[in-house]
Parts: structure tokens; sequence; C-alpha cells
């Protein structure tokens, strides 16, 4: 582990980066920045350990195809932040609690457990409809497209093509 | 599979399974330590493979889910999460 190569000026920048991304895509970063910044750091920590972004509250298979879902932002950012105004880790928060009307408390663990994940990888691959063309969706933000595979990087969250399931 | 032991006032046996990562993990640490509370903990993703394996089976006993933290008091009472009402609960009551 090189915790020491992690700079003030690199946590800085990938928390600059992942906050203009944020802003773009309509979500917000935790305005609690010495709370966000601790956690910009995990994420470096776990970039270096497993070579992904692996989210920093939870526990990482170290293998990329096992921890698909949980690399940040995870599979249940969205969900989490509906229901409880924050993502798992509390990156990610809603608007109003970025306007302090609202605020974060324990959000409880959504990622099903690990032979339930297991199930649901196999029920997605029976999926056979007569379509002219696959719909895949994006597990991270929702976005949908039809086209013979999915696109490289989704245009609206940035997520990477290993993110997206057939949909339909 | 190696506790650190966090000096302190004896309030029962209370262990903790954390993630160096996790803020959540940090934020409950620093809850103890404030309330002066002798207690271990273990990181586990600093364990290990086979000392990993051996502290997922543990926690999964108290926690199926096995999310972090976890924390075990007296070994009867389990609080999942940095939730600082439970956790100052199982203290009065354990």
């Amino acid at each position: 582990m090189s915790n020491q190569e992690i700079t003030q000026e690199r946590i800085q920048n990938l928390w600059k980066q992942l906050k203009q991304q944020a802003e773009a895509g309509g979500y917000h970063l935790n305005p609690d920045d010495e709370f966000t910044k601790d956690l910009v750091r995990s994420l470096i920590v776990n970039q270096q350990r497993y070579g992904y972004r692996a989210c920093p509250c939870r526990l990482a298979a170290g293998e990329k195809a096992s921890d698909l879902d949980i690399i940040c932002p995870c599979d249940y950012r969205d969900a989490d932040i509906s229901e409880y105004g924050a993502c798992y880790c509390g990156l990610y928060v809603s608007e109003d609690v970025v306007t302090g009307e609202k605020s974060i408390r324990m959000i409880p663990e959504r990622r099903p457990a690990p032979e339930e994940r297991a199930a649901r990888t196999l029920s997605a691959k029976n999926v056979h409809k007569p379509l002219a063309m696959p719909v895949w969706r994006c597990r991270v933000c929702g976005y949908l497209c039809a086209r013979d595979g999915p696109p490289e990087v989704c245009p609206i969250c940035k997520a990477k093509k290993e993110r997206f399931e057939r949909f339909m | 599979m190696e506790f650190k032991h966090i000096q302190g006032k004896d309030q029962g046996k209370i262990i903790m399974y954390a993630l160096s990562t996790c803020i959540w993990c940090k934020k409950t640490k620093r809850l103890l330590d404030n309330l002066g509370i002798a207690y271990d903990y273990v990181d586990v993703d600093l364990l290990g493979e086979a000392e990993k394996e051996t502290a997922k089976d543990e926690m999964e006993k108290w926690n199926p889910k096995g999310s972090f933290p976890t924390l075990i008091f007296n070994d009867r009472t389990c609080v999942v999460g940095f939730d600082e009402v439970k956790i100052r609960e199982a203290l009065l009551h354990e």
C-alpha cells in the first residue's frame, strides 16, 4: 500500500473532477467537504489496491467481475439518494441535503447478499424477446438504449460499457 | 486474526469489524474514542485472504449482509452501521 503517495493535491483534483461530473449529470457531491475528501482519498486507495474505485464502505472481493455493482458510482446510488438523501457511503447526496433541508443518517445496505446477486445475473442472461434490437440498461443511472451492443460509455452518467445489462 | 485494542473504560467486551477506507467506520471509532470506552477492532480490508474469509464468516453470523461497521457487545447484541442511538443504547444495557 502506498498511502504516502496520496497527496492533498491528488485528492483535490479527483474531488474537483467528481464534483464537476456530478453537477453536469444532475447529481451532487456531499457538501461536507472534509467528509467527502476523506471518501475521495479512500477511492484513490481502492483504485491503487484493486485497480478500480470500489465503494470505500464495502468489502471488495478484489475481482472486478464480482465487484462491478459496487464500483463508484455504484448500482445502488440512485435508489439510496431517492430514499435516504445519500448513497451508501455518503459521497453523493440529494438536492435537499445540499440545501440543508434534509440531513443524512445511516443508510442500510441495499446490495443483495452474494447468493441473490448470482441469481440475479443468471436471470438477466435469460432475457430473450423478439425485438428488432436488444435494449441495454445502464445499471448506474437507468439510461436505456436500443442498439446491437451497449455504448462504450453511458452518455448520461459516464459509466463504462461493462456496467450495462441487457434489459429487453 | 488480530484485533487492535483501544484502551479506555471497561464497558464489557466490544468487538468491531471495520474497513480502513470507510468513513462511517471512522465515525464509529471516533464515537467510541470520544466516549472513552475500551474496544477491539479489526480492519477487514487489510487482512490476508484466509483471515478475511474467517472475519466475514464471523461477522455474517451476526449481520448476514456482512456490512460495515458491525459491532458486537458482550457476544449478545449486534449493532450494524454508525447508528449512534443504538450504540449508546447497547452501551447502557450491556
